[in-house]
Protein backbone atom coordinates (compact mmCIF):
# COMPACT_ATOMS: atom_id res chain seq x y z
CA UNK A 1 0.00 0.00 0.00
CA UNK A 2 2.43 2.31 0.75
CA UNK A 3 4.72 1.65 -2.33
CA UNK A 4 1.82 2.40 -4.12
CA UNK A 5 1.41 5.27 -2.72
CA UNK A 6 5.09 6.05 -3.66
CA UNK A 7 4.47 5.43 -6.88
CA UNK A 8 1.57 7.53 -7.61
CA UNK A 9 3.73 10.49 -6.29
CA UNK A 10 6.95 10.05 -8.24
CA UNK A 11 4.73 9.48 -11.16
CA UNK A 12 2.71 12.70 -10.61
CA UNK A 13 6.02 14.47 -10.47
CA UNK A 14 7.45 12.81 -13.53
CA UNK A 15 4.53 13.77 -15.34
CA UNK A 16 4.88 17.45 -13.94
CA UNK A 17 8.29 17.41 -15.29
CA UNK A 18 7.73 15.37 -18.50
CA UNK A 19 4.46 16.86 -19.80
CA UNK A 20 5.51 21.06 -20.15
CA UNK A 21 8.44 19.21 -22.97
CA UNK A 22 5.66 17.12 -24.51
CA UNK A 23 3.09 20.41 -24.64
CA UNK A 24 6.15 22.50 -26.33
CA UNK A 25 7.12 20.21 -28.95
CA UNK A 26 3.75 19.51 -29.81
CA UNK A 27 2.69 22.93 -29.77
CA UNK A 28 5.59 23.59 -31.84
CA UNK A 29 4.10 21.35 -35.00
CA UNK A 30 0.27 22.44 -34.45
CA UNK A 31 -1.55 25.50 -36.55
CA UNK A 32 -1.28 28.78 -34.69
CA UNK A 33 -4.84 28.73 -34.18
CA UNK A 34 -5.26 25.52 -31.61
CA UNK A 35 -2.14 26.20 -29.32
CA UNK A 36 -4.48 28.09 -27.04
CA UNK A 37 -6.48 25.32 -26.38
CA UNK A 38 -4.06 22.59 -27.12
CA UNK A 39 -3.43 19.79 -24.19
CA UNK A 40 -2.63 16.92 -25.88
CA UNK A 41 -2.63 16.83 -29.89
CA UNK A 42 -4.12 18.70 -32.19
CA UNK A 43 -6.34 18.40 -35.04
CA UNK A 44 -3.03 18.09 -37.93
CA UNK A 45 0.74 18.48 -37.36
CA UNK A 46 2.28 21.15 -39.47
CA UNK A 47 5.56 22.87 -39.89
CA UNK A 48 4.60 25.87 -40.56
CA UNK A 49 5.78 27.54 -37.23
CA UNK A 50 9.28 26.28 -38.35
CA UNK A 51 9.44 27.49 -41.67
CA UNK A 52 8.21 30.76 -40.34
CA UNK A 53 10.80 31.14 -38.29
CA UNK A 54 13.91 30.49 -40.65
CA UNK A 55 12.15 32.43 -42.90
CA UNK A 56 12.12 35.30 -39.96
CA UNK A 57 15.61 34.97 -38.01
CA UNK A 58 18.97 33.17 -39.25
CA UNK A 59 18.50 30.35 -37.04
CA UNK A 60 20.98 27.61 -38.99
CA UNK A 61 23.75 30.67 -38.51
CA UNK A 62 23.10 30.50 -34.89
CA UNK A 63 23.38 27.08 -34.75
CA UNK A 64 26.35 27.09 -36.53
CA UNK A 65 27.75 30.07 -33.97
CA UNK A 66 26.70 28.01 -31.28
CA UNK A 67 28.55 24.35 -32.35
CA UNK A 68 31.40 26.27 -32.72
CA UNK A 69 31.61 28.70 -30.08
CA UNK A 70 30.80 25.45 -27.64
CA UNK A 71 33.36 23.31 -29.30
CA UNK A 72 36.14 25.39 -29.22
CA UNK A 73 35.23 26.45 -25.38
CA UNK A 74 35.26 22.87 -24.58
CA UNK A 75 38.66 22.33 -26.44
CA UNK A 76 40.39 24.97 -24.65
CA UNK A 77 39.31 23.92 -20.93
CA UNK A 78 40.14 20.67 -21.56
CA UNK A 79 43.39 21.68 -22.92
CA UNK A 80 44.35 24.31 -20.75
CA UNK A 81 42.58 23.14 -17.43
CA UNK A 82 44.97 19.76 -17.57
CA UNK A 83 47.56 21.60 -18.29
CA UNK A 84 47.15 23.47 -15.09
CA UNK A 85 45.94 20.72 -13.42
CA UNK A 86 48.77 18.55 -14.07
CA UNK A 87 51.19 21.01 -13.02
CA UNK A 88 49.53 21.47 -9.85
CA UNK A 89 49.62 17.43 -8.85
CA UNK A 90 52.90 16.27 -10.98
CA UNK A 91 55.46 18.87 -10.89
CA UNK A 92 57.53 20.70 -7.97
CA UNK A 93 58.18 24.37 -8.30
CA UNK A 94 57.60 27.63 -6.39
CA UNK A 95 54.48 29.09 -5.66
CA UNK A 96 52.43 25.90 -6.42
CA UNK A 97 50.34 25.96 -3.36
CA UNK A 98 50.23 29.87 -3.87
CA UNK A 99 48.00 29.01 -7.19
CA UNK A 100 45.91 25.93 -6.21
CA UNK A 101 44.76 28.62 -2.97
CA UNK A 102 44.00 31.21 -5.72
CA UNK A 103 42.02 28.89 -7.66
CA UNK A 104 39.85 27.88 -4.62
CA UNK A 105 39.32 31.39 -3.58
CA UNK A 106 38.56 32.77 -7.15
CA UNK A 107 35.93 30.07 -7.38
CA UNK A 108 33.60 31.65 -4.63
CA UNK A 109 33.38 35.09 -6.15
CA UNK A 110 30.21 35.94 -7.29
CA UNK A 111 30.02 37.35 -11.00
CA UNK A 112 28.11 40.17 -10.46
CA UNK A 113 31.30 41.70 -9.32
CA UNK A 114 33.30 40.92 -12.96
CA UNK A 115 30.50 41.58 -15.24
CA UNK A 116 30.69 45.04 -15.94
CA UNK A 117 34.66 45.32 -15.81
CA UNK A 118 35.13 42.29 -18.14
CA UNK A 119 32.29 44.55 -20.37
CA UNK A 120 34.82 46.94 -20.62
CA UNK A 121 37.97 44.85 -21.00
CA UNK A 122 36.21 43.60 -23.94
CA UNK A 123 35.17 47.19 -25.61
CA UNK A 124 39.25 48.38 -24.89
CA UNK A 125 40.21 45.27 -26.97
CA UNK A 126 38.43 45.78 -29.89
CA UNK A 127 36.53 42.44 -28.94
CA UNK A 128 33.03 43.14 -28.75
CA UNK A 129 31.04 41.24 -31.87
CA UNK A 130 34.03 39.28 -32.38
CA UNK A 131 33.77 34.92 -31.49
CA UNK A 132 36.77 35.93 -29.04
CA UNK A 133 34.34 37.68 -27.10
CA UNK A 134 32.26 34.57 -26.78
CA UNK A 135 35.29 32.51 -25.38
CA UNK A 136 38.05 33.65 -24.49
CA UNK A 137 36.52 34.48 -20.71
CA UNK A 138 35.38 31.08 -20.62
CA UNK A 139 38.44 29.12 -21.25
CA UNK A 140 39.28 28.40 -18.30
CA UNK A 141 37.81 27.25 -15.77
CA UNK A 142 38.53 26.82 -11.61
CA UNK A 143 36.93 23.65 -10.71
CA UNK A 144 37.70 22.37 -14.17
CA UNK A 145 41.40 22.35 -13.17
CA UNK A 146 40.53 20.80 -9.57
CA UNK A 147 38.67 18.00 -10.95
CA UNK A 148 42.04 17.37 -13.47
CA UNK A 149 44.23 17.88 -10.55
CA UNK A 150 42.48 15.21 -8.81
CA UNK A 151 42.45 12.62 -11.15
CA UNK A 152 46.26 13.47 -11.39
CA UNK A 153 47.02 13.25 -8.10
CA UNK A 154 45.28 9.49 -8.26
CA UNK A 155 47.19 8.06 -11.02
CA UNK A 156 49.61 5.86 -10.13
CA UNK A 157 53.61 6.99 -9.77
CA UNK A 158 54.84 4.27 -11.33
CA UNK A 159 53.03 4.86 -15.22
CA UNK A 160 54.45 8.40 -15.01
CA UNK A 161 58.03 7.53 -13.76
CA UNK A 162 57.73 5.17 -16.56
CA UNK A 163 57.13 7.33 -19.16
CA UNK A 164 59.74 9.59 -18.21
CA UNK A 165 62.31 6.66 -18.33
CA UNK A 166 61.42 6.39 -21.71
CA UNK A 167 61.98 9.95 -22.34
CA UNK A 168 58.99 11.20 -22.81
CA UNK A 169 58.22 15.30 -22.28
CA UNK A 170 55.56 16.43 -19.91
CA UNK A 171 53.43 17.48 -22.30
CA UNK A 172 53.70 13.71 -23.86
CA UNK A 173 53.01 12.54 -20.46
CA UNK A 174 49.91 14.49 -20.27
CA UNK A 175 48.15 14.52 -23.63
CA UNK A 176 49.05 10.72 -24.68
CA UNK A 177 49.87 8.55 -21.06
CA UNK A 178 48.06 10.02 -18.19
CA UNK A 179 44.77 11.16 -21.14
CA UNK A 180 44.05 7.53 -21.96
CA UNK A 181 43.27 6.85 -18.23
CA UNK A 182 41.05 9.71 -16.83
CA UNK A 183 38.79 9.50 -19.40
CA UNK A 184 35.49 9.63 -16.91
CA UNK A 185 37.04 13.67 -15.69
CA UNK A 186 37.63 14.44 -19.27
CA UNK A 187 34.00 12.97 -20.18
CA UNK A 188 32.83 15.41 -16.83
CA UNK A 189 34.58 18.23 -17.85
CA UNK A 190 33.42 18.12 -21.43
CA UNK A 191 29.97 17.94 -20.56
CA UNK A 192 29.77 20.85 -18.31
CA UNK A 193 32.03 23.12 -20.20
CA UNK A 194 29.53 22.63 -23.54
CA UNK A 195 26.44 22.70 -21.30
CA UNK A 196 27.43 26.14 -20.46
CA UNK A 197 28.71 27.55 -22.66
CA UNK A 198 25.98 26.26 -25.02
CA UNK A 199 23.05 28.12 -22.57
CA UNK A 200 25.08 30.88 -21.74
CA UNK A 201 22.71 33.83 -22.49
CA UNK A 202 23.53 36.67 -20.59
CA UNK A 203 27.22 37.54 -21.54
CA UNK A 204 26.24 36.72 -25.08
CA UNK A 205 23.87 39.23 -24.72
CA UNK A 206 25.83 41.66 -23.70
CA UNK A 207 29.27 41.96 -26.38
CA UNK A 208 27.24 40.39 -29.18
CA UNK A 209 24.98 43.09 -31.09
CA UNK A 210 25.34 41.72 -34.48
CA UNK A 211 23.22 39.03 -35.49
CA UNK A 212 25.25 36.79 -37.78
CA UNK A 213 27.56 36.12 -34.54
CA UNK A 214 25.12 35.09 -32.26
CA UNK A 215 24.19 32.28 -30.24
CA UNK A 216 21.21 30.01 -30.41
CA UNK A 217 20.02 31.28 -26.61
CA UNK A 218 20.72 34.99 -27.56
CA UNK A 219 19.22 34.37 -30.81
CA UNK A 220 16.09 33.10 -29.33
CA UNK A 221 15.58 35.51 -26.35
CA UNK A 222 16.16 38.07 -28.55
CA UNK A 223 13.37 37.13 -30.97
CA UNK A 224 11.05 36.00 -27.86
CA UNK A 225 11.51 39.50 -26.44
CA UNK A 226 11.80 41.83 -29.50
CA UNK A 227 8.75 42.03 -31.85
CA UNK A 228 9.65 39.74 -34.48
CA UNK A 229 7.59 36.61 -33.49
CA UNK A 230 4.96 38.81 -33.41
CA UNK A 231 3.08 37.47 -30.58
CA UNK A 232 2.99 34.38 -32.47
CA UNK A 233 3.13 31.39 -30.09
CA UNK A 234 3.76 28.87 -32.40
CA UNK A 235 7.09 30.58 -33.72
CA UNK A 236 8.75 31.20 -30.40
CA UNK A 237 7.77 27.80 -29.08
CA UNK A 238 9.67 26.34 -32.25
CA UNK A 239 12.89 28.63 -31.64
CA UNK A 240 12.41 27.14 -27.99
CA UNK A 241 12.32 23.51 -29.18
CA UNK A 242 15.37 24.16 -31.54
CA UNK A 243 17.48 25.66 -28.55
CA UNK A 244 16.76 22.36 -26.43
CA UNK A 245 17.21 19.79 -29.20
CA UNK A 246 20.41 19.23 -29.16
CA UNK A 247 21.25 19.40 -25.44
CA UNK A 248 18.50 16.86 -24.98
CA UNK A 249 19.51 14.56 -27.89
CA UNK A 250 23.16 14.26 -26.25
CA UNK A 251 21.15 13.47 -22.87
CA UNK A 252 19.48 10.89 -23.92
CA UNK A 253 22.83 9.14 -25.07
CA UNK A 254 24.61 10.02 -22.00
CA UNK A 255 22.00 10.51 -19.45
CA UNK A 256 24.49 9.24 -16.62
CA UNK A 257 27.45 11.42 -17.68
CA UNK A 258 25.61 14.18 -17.17
CA UNK A 259 23.49 13.67 -14.08
CA UNK A 260 27.67 12.76 -12.64
CA UNK A 261 28.59 15.79 -14.43
CA UNK A 262 26.08 18.33 -12.71
CA UNK A 263 25.94 16.43 -9.54
CA UNK A 264 30.03 16.45 -9.36
CA UNK A 265 29.53 20.15 -10.20
CA UNK A 266 27.03 20.93 -7.38
CA UNK A 267 29.55 18.98 -5.05
CA UNK A 268 32.20 21.39 -4.68
CA UNK A 269 31.33 23.77 -2.60
CA UNK B 1 67.90 19.41 -16.04
CA UNK B 2 67.92 23.61 -16.57
CA UNK B 3 65.08 23.75 -18.79
CA UNK B 4 62.14 21.73 -16.28
CA UNK B 5 62.54 24.83 -14.00
CA UNK B 6 60.65 27.03 -16.26
CA UNK B 7 58.49 24.12 -17.50
CA UNK B 8 55.70 24.00 -14.87
CA UNK B 9 55.40 28.10 -15.19
CA UNK B 10 54.79 27.84 -19.07
CA UNK B 11 51.91 24.90 -17.88
CA UNK B 12 50.38 27.28 -15.70
CA UNK B 13 51.11 30.30 -17.40
CA UNK B 14 47.47 30.40 -19.30
CA UNK B 15 45.88 30.49 -16.49
CA UNK B 16 47.57 33.21 -14.46
CA UNK B 17 47.03 35.27 -17.48
CA UNK B 18 43.04 34.34 -17.49
CA UNK B 19 43.32 35.31 -14.40
CA UNK B 20 44.78 38.39 -14.71
CA UNK B 21 42.69 39.57 -17.59
CA UNK B 22 39.43 38.52 -16.11
CA UNK B 23 39.69 38.24 -12.40
CA UNK B 24 42.04 39.96 -11.01
CA UNK B 25 41.99 43.00 -12.74
CA UNK B 26 38.19 43.28 -13.31
CA UNK B 27 38.25 43.06 -9.46
CA UNK B 28 40.34 46.36 -9.07
CA UNK B 29 39.49 47.76 -11.93
CA UNK B 30 35.47 47.45 -10.42
CA UNK B 31 36.53 48.90 -6.99
CA UNK B 32 38.30 51.66 -8.98
CA UNK B 33 34.35 52.30 -10.96
CA UNK B 34 32.81 52.80 -7.85
CA UNK B 35 33.96 55.94 -7.05
CA UNK B 36 33.84 57.19 -11.05
CA UNK B 37 30.98 58.28 -13.42
CA UNK B 38 31.28 56.92 -17.12
CA UNK B 39 29.66 55.93 -19.89
CA UNK B 40 32.49 54.14 -21.59
CA UNK B 41 32.69 57.09 -24.53
CA UNK B 42 33.53 60.60 -22.67
CA UNK B 43 36.46 60.59 -20.33
CA UNK B 44 35.74 59.24 -16.75
CA UNK B 45 35.56 61.52 -13.99
CA UNK B 46 35.57 60.91 -10.17
CA UNK B 47 33.10 60.94 -8.06
CA UNK B 48 34.13 60.26 -4.71
CA UNK B 49 31.46 58.38 -3.35
CA UNK B 50 28.23 59.62 -4.83
CA UNK B 51 27.81 56.47 -6.52
CA UNK B 52 27.70 54.57 -3.34
CA UNK B 53 24.98 57.36 -1.74
CA UNK B 54 22.92 57.25 -5.05
CA UNK B 55 22.78 53.59 -4.62
CA UNK B 56 21.33 54.04 -0.51
CA UNK B 57 18.87 56.22 -1.85
CA UNK B 58 17.57 54.19 -5.43
CA UNK B 59 14.05 52.97 -4.35
CA UNK B 60 14.81 50.56 -7.32
CA UNK B 61 18.04 49.06 -5.92
CA UNK B 62 16.01 48.40 -2.58
CA UNK B 63 12.96 47.22 -4.30
CA UNK B 64 15.67 44.62 -6.52
CA UNK B 65 16.79 43.39 -3.18
CA UNK B 66 13.66 43.16 -1.63
CA UNK B 67 12.59 40.99 -4.74
CA UNK B 68 15.64 38.77 -4.64
CA UNK B 69 14.70 37.98 -0.79
CA UNK B 70 11.10 37.02 -1.71
CA UNK B 71 12.61 34.89 -4.31
CA UNK B 72 14.87 33.25 -2.04
CA UNK B 73 12.25 32.97 0.35
CA UNK B 74 9.53 31.16 -1.48
CA UNK B 75 12.32 29.22 -3.47
CA UNK B 76 14.54 27.91 -0.97
CA UNK B 77 11.58 25.66 1.05
CA UNK B 78 10.22 24.68 -2.02
CA UNK B 79 13.23 23.08 -3.05
CA UNK B 80 14.44 21.72 0.09
CA UNK B 81 11.31 20.10 0.36
CA UNK B 82 10.41 18.87 -2.91
CA UNK B 83 13.99 17.61 -2.94
CA UNK B 84 14.45 15.56 -0.19
CA UNK B 85 10.86 14.12 -0.71
CA UNK B 86 11.75 13.01 -3.95
CA UNK B 87 15.16 12.23 -2.90
CA UNK B 88 13.40 10.17 0.15
CA UNK B 89 11.10 8.44 -2.29
CA UNK B 90 13.78 7.47 -5.01
CA UNK B 91 16.04 5.90 -2.10
CA UNK B 92 13.42 3.36 -1.54
CA UNK B 93 13.27 -0.39 -2.98
CA UNK B 94 11.55 0.73 -6.19
CA UNK B 95 10.80 -0.19 -9.47
CA UNK B 96 11.88 2.32 -12.56
CA UNK B 97 14.60 4.21 -10.54
CA UNK B 98 16.60 5.41 -13.68
CA UNK B 99 13.02 6.89 -15.58
CA UNK B 100 12.35 8.78 -12.38
CA UNK B 101 15.91 10.25 -11.89
CA UNK B 102 15.94 10.81 -15.75
CA UNK B 103 12.63 12.59 -15.78
CA UNK B 104 13.20 15.21 -12.92
CA UNK B 105 17.04 15.95 -14.29
CA UNK B 106 15.46 17.04 -17.81
CA UNK B 107 14.81 20.85 -17.11
CA UNK B 108 18.18 21.09 -15.35
CA UNK B 109 20.46 20.24 -18.64
CA UNK B 110 18.00 22.35 -20.76
CA UNK B 111 18.64 26.50 -21.09
CA UNK B 112 16.99 28.80 -19.02
CA UNK B 113 15.58 30.47 -22.35
CA UNK B 114 13.63 27.27 -23.19
CA UNK B 115 12.18 26.93 -19.94
CA UNK B 116 11.02 30.62 -19.59
CA UNK B 117 9.95 30.40 -23.09
CA UNK B 118 8.06 27.28 -22.13
CA UNK B 119 6.41 28.70 -18.94
CA UNK B 120 5.64 31.85 -19.91
CA UNK B 121 3.16 30.44 -22.20
CA UNK B 122 1.86 27.59 -18.83
CA UNK B 123 1.22 30.85 -17.11
CA UNK B 124 0.16 33.00 -19.59
CA UNK B 125 -3.48 34.38 -18.06
CA UNK B 126 -6.18 34.17 -20.90
CA UNK B 127 -4.64 30.41 -22.96
CA UNK B 128 -2.02 29.69 -20.20
CA UNK B 129 -2.48 25.81 -19.63
CA UNK B 130 -2.35 26.39 -15.90
CA UNK B 131 -5.35 28.82 -15.90
CA UNK B 132 -6.64 26.75 -18.34
CA UNK B 133 -6.79 23.93 -15.92
CA UNK B 134 -8.05 25.87 -12.80
CA UNK B 135 -11.17 26.87 -15.31
CA UNK B 136 -11.83 23.08 -16.04
CA UNK B 137 -11.73 22.45 -12.42
CA UNK B 138 -13.91 25.63 -11.42
CA UNK B 139 -11.86 28.07 -9.86
CA UNK B 140 -10.52 31.92 -10.71
CA UNK B 141 -8.41 32.44 -13.44
CA UNK B 142 -4.92 33.83 -11.37
CA UNK B 143 -2.58 36.40 -12.81
CA UNK B 144 0.37 34.38 -12.42
CA UNK B 145 2.71 37.00 -14.37
CA UNK B 146 0.84 40.08 -14.54
CA UNK B 147 0.01 40.13 -10.98
CA UNK B 148 2.79 42.17 -8.75
CA UNK B 149 1.51 40.08 -5.69
CA UNK B 150 2.40 37.12 -7.09
CA UNK B 151 5.00 37.56 -10.56
CA UNK B 152 8.05 36.62 -7.98
CA UNK B 153 6.01 33.88 -6.67
CA UNK B 154 5.56 32.35 -10.15
CA UNK B 155 9.22 33.10 -11.11
CA UNK B 156 10.58 31.24 -7.94
CA UNK B 157 7.79 28.53 -8.64
CA UNK B 158 9.65 27.60 -12.01
CA UNK B 159 13.15 28.27 -11.00
CA UNK B 160 12.22 25.21 -8.02
CA UNK B 161 10.70 23.03 -11.22
CA UNK B 162 13.71 24.40 -13.89
CA UNK B 163 16.15 22.98 -10.84
CA UNK B 164 15.18 20.50 -8.55
CA UNK B 165 16.65 17.57 -10.16
CA UNK B 166 19.83 18.24 -9.78
CA UNK B 167 19.29 18.69 -6.10
CA UNK B 168 17.51 15.46 -5.83
CA UNK B 169 20.51 13.82 -7.21
CA UNK B 170 22.78 15.76 -4.48
CA UNK B 171 20.44 14.67 -1.59
CA UNK B 172 20.40 10.89 -3.09
CA UNK B 173 24.30 11.22 -2.94
CA UNK B 174 23.54 12.21 0.88
CA UNK B 175 20.95 9.69 1.49
CA UNK B 176 23.08 6.73 0.60
CA UNK B 177 26.01 8.08 2.81
CA UNK B 178 24.01 7.64 5.97
CA UNK B 179 25.25 3.36 7.32
CA UNK B 180 21.67 1.36 6.85
CA UNK B 181 22.98 -0.26 10.18
CA UNK B 182 21.71 3.51 12.00
CA UNK B 183 18.46 2.40 10.78
CA UNK B 184 18.51 -1.17 11.39
CA UNK B 185 19.39 0.13 15.25
CA UNK B 186 16.22 2.67 15.10
CA UNK B 187 13.91 0.28 14.19
CA UNK B 188 15.02 -2.39 17.22
CA UNK B 189 14.16 0.59 19.34
CA UNK B 190 10.73 0.96 17.74
CA UNK B 191 11.32 4.65 15.69
CA UNK B 192 8.89 5.37 13.63
CA UNK B 193 9.75 6.23 10.39
CA UNK B 194 9.31 9.87 10.65
CA UNK B 195 11.46 9.79 13.77
CA UNK B 196 14.08 7.55 11.91
CA UNK B 197 13.52 10.03 9.47
CA UNK B 198 14.06 13.59 12.04
CA UNK B 199 16.40 12.08 14.34
CA UNK B 200 19.04 9.96 11.63
CA UNK B 201 18.80 11.29 8.09
CA UNK B 202 18.13 15.13 8.67
CA UNK B 203 21.52 15.75 10.79
CA UNK B 204 23.52 13.20 8.96
CA UNK B 205 22.82 14.98 5.24
CA UNK B 206 23.02 18.48 6.69
CA UNK B 207 25.77 19.13 4.38
CA UNK B 208 23.36 18.83 1.58
CA UNK B 209 21.46 21.16 2.99
CA UNK B 210 23.76 23.37 3.64
CA UNK B 211 24.87 22.95 0.26
CA UNK B 212 21.56 23.09 -1.57
CA UNK B 213 20.53 26.74 0.70
CA UNK B 214 23.88 27.95 -0.83
CA UNK B 215 23.44 27.30 -4.16
CA UNK B 216 19.91 28.39 -4.51
CA UNK B 217 21.24 31.82 -3.28
CA UNK B 218 23.47 32.50 -5.41
CA UNK B 219 20.75 31.43 -7.76
CA UNK B 220 18.42 33.75 -6.79
CA UNK B 221 21.34 36.24 -7.09
CA UNK B 222 22.08 35.22 -10.42
CA UNK B 223 18.18 35.50 -11.80
CA UNK B 224 18.23 37.13 -15.00
CA UNK B 225 17.01 35.47 -17.78
CA UNK B 226 13.73 34.57 -16.77
CA UNK B 227 12.20 37.95 -15.46
CA UNK B 228 14.25 39.46 -18.82
CA UNK B 229 12.12 36.91 -21.26
CA UNK B 230 9.17 36.86 -18.89
CA UNK B 231 8.31 40.07 -17.20
CA UNK B 232 11.49 42.76 -18.28
CA UNK B 233 11.27 43.44 -14.40
CA UNK B 234 7.30 44.38 -14.56
CA UNK B 235 4.64 44.42 -13.29
CA UNK B 236 5.41 47.45 -11.49
CA UNK B 237 8.96 46.13 -11.26
CA UNK B 238 7.57 43.68 -9.29
CA UNK B 239 10.33 41.12 -10.78
CA UNK B 240 13.10 43.20 -11.17
CA UNK B 241 16.13 40.61 -10.07
CA UNK B 242 19.52 42.19 -8.82
CA UNK B 243 21.27 41.33 -11.76
CA UNK B 244 18.59 42.69 -14.50
CA UNK B 245 19.03 45.94 -12.64
CA UNK B 246 23.02 45.88 -12.86
CA UNK B 247 21.93 45.06 -16.86
CA UNK B 248 19.60 47.86 -17.04
CA UNK B 249 21.89 50.63 -15.54
CA UNK B 250 24.99 49.40 -17.91
CA UNK B 251 23.38 48.53 -21.29
CA UNK B 252 20.20 50.81 -20.91
CA UNK B 253 21.43 54.12 -19.65
CA UNK B 254 25.26 53.42 -19.75
CA UNK B 255 25.97 54.22 -16.22
CA UNK B 256 29.19 51.95 -16.09
CA UNK B 257 30.19 53.40 -12.71
CA UNK B 258 26.76 53.10 -10.87
CA UNK B 259 26.02 49.70 -12.53
CA UNK B 260 30.12 48.38 -11.22
CA UNK B 261 28.89 49.87 -7.77
CA UNK B 262 25.83 47.81 -7.82
CA UNK B 263 27.82 44.55 -8.94
CA UNK B 264 30.63 45.51 -5.88
CA UNK B 265 27.65 45.52 -3.75
CA UNK B 266 25.65 42.66 -5.02
CA UNK B 267 28.89 40.45 -4.68
CA UNK B 268 29.49 41.46 -1.19
CA UNK B 269 25.93 40.95 -0.58
CA UNK B 270 26.01 37.65 -1.56
CA UNK B 271 29.04 36.92 0.45
CA UNK B 272 27.37 37.72 3.66
CA UNK B 273 24.62 36.08 3.19
CA UNK B 274 25.92 33.10 2.26
CA UNK B 275 28.74 33.14 5.23
CA UNK B 276 25.31 34.11 7.88
CA UNK B 277 23.65 31.09 6.19
CA UNK B 278 26.49 29.07 6.87
CA UNK B 279 26.88 29.92 10.94
CA UNK B 280 23.18 29.57 11.39
CA UNK B 281 23.03 25.75 9.44
CA UNK B 282 26.40 24.82 10.72
CA UNK B 283 25.48 26.01 14.66
CA UNK B 284 21.51 24.31 14.25
CA UNK B 285 22.81 20.58 13.86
Amino acid sequence: MKKILIYIFLSLAAITFLYPFYWMIVASLSPESEIGGLLFLPSEFTFASYTQMFSKIPIGRALFNSILVATLTTTGVIAFSSMVGYALALMEFKGRNVIFYIIIFTMTLPFQITLIPNYITMVKLDLVDTYAALVLPFLLNSFAILLFRQAFLGMPRALIDAARVDGCSDLRILFQVLFPNIIPTIVIVGILTFMNSWNEVLWALIVIRDESLMTMPQMVTLFSVGGRAESQLGVKLASAVLLALPIMIAYSFFQKYFIQSMASSGLKE
Amino acid sequence: MKKKKWLPYLFVAPYLLHLIVFVAFPVFFSLFLTFHKWNIISPVEYVGVANYTRMFQDRMFWKAIFNTFKFLLIHIPLQLIFALALAEFLNQNIKFKGFYRAAFFLPVIVSGVVVTILWQQLLGFDSGLINRLLVIIGLEKVGWLIDPNIAMGSIAVMATWKNVGLYVILFLVGLQTVPPSYYEAAEIEGASHWQKFRYITLPLINPTIFMVVILSTIGGFSLFIEPYIMTGGGPLSSTLSSVLYIYKQAFEYYHMGYSATLGFFFAFLILMVVMIQKKYIETND
